[in-house]
């Protein structure tokens, strides 16, 4: 079993590919990252510093901007990603 | 490769017979013609609704001439609106034989069936003379859709199927993929994939009418379920969706029943043009399927994540399979196991080749797993596009 799936080279996030607990590790470019909460299945982690107002980047492309610092081996959802999408109608 | 040659010099992967019943009365005497011949290249289409529609009529005409159909029976109960005469001279033209079977002028219904079963008989001796040529990834055209997606599907079949799109772009084929309303939030990325600027604006255009008819449903196309899968925002959701469209360039915008006749990627735009007149675009995904083989395509490429089982009518379906559970548990209906991305850490490319491999022998005769179970679902219902008409002008 892969523990973790980056979509594209340019990826900040993985996908979990399997339940984690909160401080088990996985490998990560040859680098251990150690999980700061538990993370579920098909849930994103970070895997390098993220600084607040950029971009999370999935299929090497936006999916939104951090609403805070985010570091290597934390959750990436809703509590930290904000959507830059501006519904049509409002454009 | 070999494929079919037919007489209007359209080339197909099956040597089918359709009968199509043009209106539900006409429905089970159609069924009962199909439902006597044990073989599988009888297939079963038609239209329910009695009140005409432009869009059902396009349909109809171009699924009965599809490069995957030899000839056709057509049949009517006799006062319904479809305009049964118009549609025989068209199949007509294209070189295929065709019949018109009246249910009301033919003595009701079994005499109806039992005609019927002798016109298909004398069509069956007459497919066994069409010349098989060579089939070449030039005649190929491809289009896919999800179903029954789950958390899996955005990481594992999607992302597969785009980089067997890639791969068939590149030597030659048409591909499609569709549903603006799954992909609300990628517009400008499509916009700055589009061959032309002109094109990236006609894809924003699209995408805020499918917005609109979708809200105008009472449809929300991000739900709690998705955050609890792990998707966070709309533009994660919809990438998703789109990652099945590969990476190359989008050539042109098509609606339902175009047909693209130049190698590269389409968009299919399946959303009604004006206000909300019939309900959803789609009610289910047999509706979405049936839209790209009228545009013509050869083979489906369905993406699930929970299990669909379809197939269809006309083209086969190959069902790619994200998540390895669900492979386990209905590996009799799934043709790609793209959960190996998970339990064997196989690579995307791996998928992708895998799946242009299937495509290739599924052309030279290899029956899919729907193919193999008899499924040959099919939907039809009603719509209005303003055809020749761009979204940005609407």
């Amino acid at each position: 079993m892969k523990n973790s799936i980056r979509l594209h080279s340019d990826d900040n996030i993985v996908i979990a590919l399997k339940d984690f607990k909160k401080g088990s590790c996985f490998e990560f470019n040859s680098e251990k990252i150690v999980l700061q909460q538990s993370i579920s299945f098909g849930h994103k982690i970070a895997v390098v510093p993220i600084s607040k107002h950029s971009k999370i980047l999935k299929y090497g492309l936006s999916i939104g901007s951090a609403t805070e610092e985010i570091l290597p081996g934390a959750h990436v959802h809703s509590h930290n990603l904000k959507t830059d999408y501006v519904l049509s109608q409002e454009k | 490769m070999k494929g079919y040659l037919r007489k209007d010099g359209r080339k197909g992967i099956r040597n089918i017979i359709v009968v199509a019943y043009l209106v539900e009365c006409a429905h089970h005497v159609a069924r009962q013609i199909v439902s006597g011949f044990a073989d599988q290249d009888i297939h079963l289409v038609g239209f329910s609704g009695c009140a005409p529609n432009d869009y059902a009529y396009k349909m109809m005409q171009n699924l009965c001439t599809h490069p995957n159909v030899g000839a056709v029976l057509l049949v009517s109960l006799g006062c319904e609106n479809f305009n049964r005469t118009q549609l025989a001279k068209y199949i007509s033209e294209s070189g295929r034989p065709v019949k018109k079977l009246v249910i009301q002028e033919n003595g009701g219904t079994l005499s109806s069936v039992k005609r019927g079963k002798s016109v298909v008989k004398t069509f069956k001796s007459e497919l066994n003379n069409v010349e098989r040529v060579d089939f070449e990834m030039s005649d190929l055209v491809v289009g896919t859709i999800c179903g029954g997606s789950d958390a899996t599907s955005g990481f594992t079949a999607n992302p597969s199927i785009g980089k067997a799109f890639d791969q068939l772009v590149a030597k030659g084929a048409i591909c499609m993929f569709e549903e603006p309303g799954e992909l609300i939030g990628c517009e400008h990325l499509m916009a700055e994939r589009a061959e032309n600027e002109a094109l990236g604006k006609e894809l924003v255009a699209c995408i805020k009418k499918a917005d609109n008819y979708y809200k105008a449903m009472g449809h929300d196309s991000f739900s709690e379920g998705n955050a609890v899968g792990g998707l966070t925002t709309i533009e994660e959701k919809s990438l998703g969706a789109y990652s099945k469209s590969g990476s190359l360039p989008i050539q042109a915008l098509i609606r339902p029943g175009e047909i693209p006749t130049a190698s590269g990627l389409y968009f299919m735009d399946v959303v009604p043009d004006g206000p909300p007149l019939w309900g959803f675009p789609n009610i289910n995904d047999n509706a979405e399927i049936v839209e790209m083989i009228a545009s013509g395509c050869h083979i489906i490429l369905f993406s699930t994540g929970r299990g669909s089982v379809v197939g269809s009518a006309i083209s086969p379906v190959i069902k790619v399979c994200g998540n390895p559970k669900t492979y386990e548990n209905l590996s009799g209906d799934m043709d790609i196991n793209s959960g190996k991305i998970i339990t064997e850490g196989a690579s995307l490319n791996a998928l992708g080749d895998e799946i242009v491999a299937l495509i290739t022998a599924v052309v030279d005769g290899k029956k899919t797993k729907s193919e193999q179970l008899g499924h040959q679902e099919f939907s039809l219902g009603y719509k209005y596009f303003q055809y020749g008409k761009k979204n940005c002008d609407l």
